[in-house]
């Protein structure tokens, strides 16, 4: 396994090549073209925006304007729940691949997670700027902060991409489930509403089990909160527990490695 | 030296389509295979017990009918899939020629999919640069490199995929019948490549049904049947054991037609018209039996040079076509005739003792009549056989229409429907290569 996993770095030309592929042929053929990358997250906080100060206004205090709020845990969220759907149906949709030629099947569900980071990072100049726009100026310290809740989420999503990619190829099932998990997922996660509301700190040891809880969290703490971060510890904790879900989750992947071309 | 490809006591077992998934997960993760814990009726043997060395340098070619675990023991030689027992080895870098342009995404242009595939066949990125140019030049693509791959013709998109792998340089190249990609000019310069390859010393492994392309390119052959090796060595040799296992399988599928048209028509529809009263334009008509039955035919069988009752025959070979008759009464108008029909319903012989100028003189109760034929001068194919026993105005006693079908077989792939006997001549300035060589560079 190990030996597998070092010829991870040997494939880095490929899954590059394939997450550049990706991006190409995602938007080939649209007007806007690469600038869905922006409008798409443009778009979607307006939509908050909209409905959280007209439709259901939330007026609390601390976390105005509250779509930049959500915006902040959002953009992540959307990282990690396109990440694990693409993930899920990766090998069988690359299912030629696997069959036909000799292919390190484990590059497909880590393309889909890297892609879908490429937008994230796309998204982020939108977010910055309604961060600048409603002042909210990140500490130097947060800043460094940042790419290391990048990397925990990274680490994290690829080692759940890769569970899930080798168990859909078994079982179908997986991926309709998958969309309902990630629903309730997202709503028992503090994005559209803060950790400090008086109804989530009543559940607060059911929130903290909720691995998504800690990144969000800290993205909000970095992002839209002043003040130095209050939620290194969790989010280190949670570095740790993502290296072994990766090393678990390619174990499996590896176990099952074989089954593939038979399989899909 | 080592054999570049070796495998040994090789068998496949797949799972038959089957819901249980928690099985064979289970047998996955626990045993790597998914098929430990499956009953045998849950499972299909493509490949029982195959061992074969490919010697470093030669062109090795496997043959079988379809289904026969071709394709599975190349994928098992490519590393894609993994045998359930036994060992597979190969040496040096494989390149796998089983489904062009498998990677291939249809949105992106022909340039940037030649860049990802050729990363996919494990090439780097400097190394496509280089060879970029020899691979459009040889998938004959300048002009269309920076469309999108969906505007591609199947062709287009196949000669991409082949050029991108065979760019690869390997060291073993595994080619499933692939060879059908392109034009006949392609197809040529497939062969070429094929060639140089040999020159190099590289060793191929070619699964086709090109049965001519085995006897003159390949060193060496295997033939499977039913996942098992049948025969192994010289290429004309096993093509010769393999075309006549072919023959023996029409040879029953013939019979089976041949016994079948002709219960049928001892068994007419209900509602079917009643026997004409004079010969139905033999141009027209369609299969069946029909006629008074004073005379009948009762029996009919195609011989063969040796006497055998055979529905295979060759070009050139003798054919007997034997008739049993009985005649319910003695009569002294009668003609026997025979007609020969080509797949298409092409009257390709047709005669009978009366346009012979036999004048009937006396038929009665049983009789044996034999038309030979001393050289089946036919092109390939399948073929019908009209037999009558009529009066000289054409009445029919006994009339079997297209109830008799055989095949003919040839090595020559002549077109039309007759081959005359003929020779080429050449003035000495005319000459040819040896046959039987694909390089051929020497002369006769």
């Amino acid at each position: 396994m190990l030996l597998n996993l070092s010829s991870l770095i040997r494939y880095r030309g490929l899954i590059w090549s394939l997450v550049a592929r990706d991006l190409k042929a995602r938007y080939r053929g649209s007007v806007l073209g690469f600038l869905w990358s922006f409008v798409n997250p443009l778009l979607l906080l307006l939509i908050y925006s909209f409905i959280f100060t007209k439709v259901i206004p939330n007026e609390t205090s601390g976390v105005q304007p509250y779509a930049v709020f959500m915006f902040c845990g959002i953009l992540p969220w959307t990282w990690f729940a396109t990440s694990l759907s693409d993930a899920a149906g990766s090998l069988i949709s690359g299912g030629n691949l696997i069959k036909k030629v000799l292919f390190p099947a484990e590059v497909l569900p880590i393309v889909s997670v890297l892609a879908n980071m490429v937008h994230f990072f796309l998204g982020m100049p939108i977010l910055i700027i309604f961060l600048v726009v409603s002042r909210h100026y990140p500490d130097a310290l947060d800043l460094f902060w940042f790419p290391i809740a990048v990397l925990v989420q990274l680490v994290f999503t690829t080692g759940l991409a890769l569970f899930l990619a080798a168990l859909t190829v078994h079982f179908r099932d997986i991926r309709d489930l998958l969309a309902n998990v990630l629903t309730l997922w997202f709503f028992a996660t503090p994005i559209i509403y803060p950790v400090f509301q008086p109804n989530v700190q009543q559940f607060k040891w059911l929130f903290d089990l909720n691995p998504f809880t800690h990144l969000a969290v800290s993205y909000q703490e970095i992002l839209f909160f002043n003040g130095p971060i209050g939620h290194w510890r969790w989010l280190l904790a949670l570095g740790g527990v993502s290296v072994c879900l990766f090393l678990a989750g390619y174990w499996l992947f590896d176990r099952l490695r074989d089954s593939f071309a038979e399989a899909v | 030296m080592r054999p570049a490809i070796e495998l040994i006591d090789v068998s496949k077992i797949y799972r038959r389509y089957s819901g249980k998934q928690f099985a064979t997960l289970k047998s996955a993760l626990l045993q790597r295979s998914l098929v430990r814990e499956l009953r045998p009726s849950e499972t299909f043997p493509a490949l029982t017990e195959v061992s074969f060395s490919v010697p470093r340098g030669s062109t090795f070619a496997v043959i079988g009918r379809n289904g026969s675990g071709k394709s599975t023991a190349l994928k098992l030689v490519a590393g894609i899939t993994k045998p359930t027992s036994g060992t597979v080895r190969v040496d040096g870098r494989v390149s796998a020629l089983i489904e062009l342009g498998a990677g291939f995404h249809p949105e992106i242009s022909g340039r940037e999919n030649v860049f990802i595939n050729g990363i996919m066949l494990g090439l780097t990125k400097r190394q496509i640069h280089d060879r970029f140019d020899q691979i459009v030049d040889f998938a004959e693509l300048r002009e269309f490199i920076d469309a999108p791959v969906k505007t591609y013709s199947s062709g287009m998109y196949m000669r991409l995929g082949f050029a991108v792998a065979i760019h690869v340089d390997p060291d073993v190249l595994l080619v499933d019948e692939v060879l059908a990609v392109g034009d006949e000019g392609f197809t040529h310069k497939c062969l070429d490549k094929f060639a140089e390859f040999r020159r190099r010393g590289k060793t191929v492994l070619l699964v086709t049904h090109s049965l001519g392309l085995v006897e003159t390119l390949c060193d060496e052959a295997v033939w499977l049947d039913g996942g098992r090796v049948q025969g192994q060595g010289d290429p004309k040799r096993v093509v010769g054991a393999y075309l006549t296992a072919v023959e023996q399988g029409e040879e029953e599928l013939m019979a089976a037609t041949t016994a079948k048209a002709v219960e049928e028509a001892e068994q007419p529809a209900p509602g079917a018209e009643p026997a004409p009263e004079s010969t139905p334009n033999m141009f027209l008509a369609a299969e069946g039996r029909w006629g008074s039955r004073e005379v009948e035919i009762t029996e009919v069988s195609l011989l063969n040079g040796e006497g055998e009752a055979s529905f295979v025959f060759h070009t050139g070979e003798p054919l007997k076509v034997h008739l049993k008759v009985n005649a319910h009464h003695v009569t002294d108008d009668f003609a026997f005739g025979i007609g020969l029909f080509n797949a298409e319903g092409v009257c390709c012989y047709g005669t009978n003792t009366y346009v012979e100028e036999m004048m009937p003189d006396r038929l009665s109760g049983q009789a044996e009549v034999t038309f030979a034929v001393n050289n089946l001068d036919l092109v390939e194919g399948t073929y019908k056989l009209d037999v009558a026993v009529h009066k000289r105005d054409g009445f029919p006693y006994d009339y079997h229409r297209l109830l008799y079908t055989f095949r003919v077989k040839s090595r020559t792939r002549d077109v039309g429907i007759y081959r005359p006997p003929h020779q080429w001549t050449f003035s000495p300035t005319v000459r040819f290569k040896v046959a039987g060589k694909p390089d051929g560079h020497q002369p006769s």
